[in-house]
């Protein structure tokens, strides 16, 4: 029973074949990084934590549940648009990263040119909370949802896009390099982005916790896992979809405020120090 | 459609460039300008139909026995409250709005996922009472629950309440399939039976003319 419930429900080669690769490249970098560069173990515990959740999410049966209840779907990308992204950038694997980078071939560099000017794009500060945003909206727009439940293929694309963009966004907003001396986005920025973001997810979520009418018919055409009021799966599914993750834009605030605030004593310190020394 | 969520999404900018993107997809997609269909159309978004099930006659149904008819699936049980009479009742209707010839064609495989509560004689007194191209079929749990996820559906019991009773969450669409076993589409209750019988008859019509059975 244990081991069924730990299998997955629909295997996907593709995704088992990416989380064992993340998982090998970050043990390896770990141990082959410079000492003084190497992450913490609470660091590598945020990340290994992080990984496993988006991991559990998509590939055990929990993935069953996701496609054939709506409030365990709202969980599912709760995890993996939010949660799991916001643990693996807190952990901070720049380092390992870096160490990677400076193992790619030198030739290889032009060829990653198109790479890097997509990720500028991305990692726009207009475009990144728009695609946070929009993606949210795109794929809870209840034609494209229904869509997306009932086509195995767009069902993964689903995922992987709200995780893939998950990772990019939170990386965006906790990316630990300092916004004054490198291309990091600027501590206000990110404020006024975490806030910004906030805003429509709650009124989506509120819409959808307080819509008389059924929502999202696809889990009456799918059925569900069990016999369960639809109001209430929709209720309880509106509620993770608003409260959560306007709980994790805060948590986000308060990290980057703290960051602020740490950088303006270094700073007042430097700038006392000066005169003196 | 008078959801205020989906209006607000809809006027939203940021879906409208997607929805653009999307529709510009599905009308390359589309090779043939041919009439849309009623019902939803899913072609090609899910397995052809394959299934080994037991009639309520005792014997063993495949989804070969009925090749070249237009298959309708439906997953239910006999004790069902609401979806189950309610969807069983509006495909008789549909389909004696087909006319007479092509009406031979058409087949309803309503799946029971109850096979605790139905026994065969069960099934063929309840289904029988419908229509007489329903065939009533189940089998063991494991294999329904095969059947029911190459189909993206699934059922689940309910708690046994004092009387032994329960309720079942099953699937309340249909899955038609063309003359060939080719998924073509999604029939919800919804639509008018009109309607539902045009898809039909269109559909048994391509059955009938093996030449053009690729509509």
């Amino acid at each position: 029973m244990a081991t069924q419930l730990l299998l997955p429900y629909d295997p996907s080669p593709v995704t088992i074949a990416v989380f064992a690769a993340v998982l090998v490249l970050y043990l390896l970098g770990l141990r082959r990084c410079p000492a003084a560069t190497r992450p913490g173990s609470l660091r590598v515990v945020a990340f290994l934590t992080g990984l496993l959740l988006c991991y559990g999410v998509m590939q055990t049966r929990f993935d069953y549940y996701a496609q054939y209840m709506f409030f365990v779907h709202r969980g599912q990308h709760l995890v993996l648009h939010h949660l799991g992204p916001f643990l693996i950038a807190l952990s901070n694997p720049l380092p390992v990263l870096q160490y990677w980078r400076r193992q790619l071939p030198g030739q290889l560099m032009p060829w990653l040119t198109p790479v890097r000017l997509l990720y500028r794009c991305l990692q726009n500060a207009w475009v990144a909370p728009f695609l946070f945003v929009g993606l949210i909206f795109f794929w809870l727009w209840p034609p494209v949802h229904f869509n997306a439940m009932l086509d195995r293929d767009l069902y993964w694309v689903m995922n992987w896009s709200m995780l893939v963009d998950g990772v990019l966004f939170w990386w965006l907003m906790l990316d630990p390099r300092n916004p004054y001396t490198t291309t990091a986005l600027g501590y206000g920025k990110r404020i006024l982005i975490l806030v910004l973001v906030a805003v429509p997810q709650i009124i989506l979520g509120a819409s959808i916790t307080f819509a008389r009418q059924s929502v999202y018919d696809v889990y009456e055409v799918c059925g569900r896992a069990w016999p369960m009021a639809p109001a209430t799966d929709q209720l309880v599914g509106g509620i993770i979809t608003w409260i959560p993750p306007a709980m994790m834009s805060i948590l986000g605030v308060l990290l980057v405020l703290r960051r602020l605030m740490n950088h303006n004593d270094t700073a007042s310190d430097t700038a006392q120090m000066t005169p003196t020394g | 459609m008078p959801n205020p969520l989906s209006l607000r999404i809809t006027r939203s900018v940021t879906v409208r460039p997607l929805l653009l993107a999307v529709l510009m997809l599905a009308l390359s997609a589309c090779s043939e300008p041919e009439a849309p269909w009623h019902a939803k159309d899913i072609s090609g978004v899910m397995p052809d139909l394959s299934f080994t099930l037991n009639a309520s006659d005792g014997r063993t149904v495949t989804a070969a026995d009925y090749e070249g008819d237009v298959r309708m699936l439906f997953f239910g049980y006999t004790s069902c409250p609401d979806a189950c009479p309610t969807t069983l009742a509006y495909l008789h209707s549909a389909i004696q709005q087909v006319p007479e010839p092509l009406r031979d064609r058409i087949r309803v495989m309503f799946v029971s996922v109850d096979p605790r509560r139905d026994t065969p004689e069960k099934l063929a007194q309840y289904v029988s009472a419908f229509d007489s191209r329903i065939i009533g079929l189940t089998s063991d749990e494991a294999t329904l629950r095969d059947l029911a996820k190459r189909y993206r559906t699934t059922f689940g019991y309910g708690e046994v309440n004092a009387d032994g009773q329960y309720k079942v969450s099953h699937s309340n669409a249909v899955y038609i399939f063309d003359g060939q076993g080719r998924i073509k589409l999604l029939l919800r209750t919804d639509l008018p039976a009109e309607d539902a019988a045009r898809d039909l008859t269109r559909l048994a019509k391509a059955a009938n003319s093996p030449t053009s059975g690729s509509s």
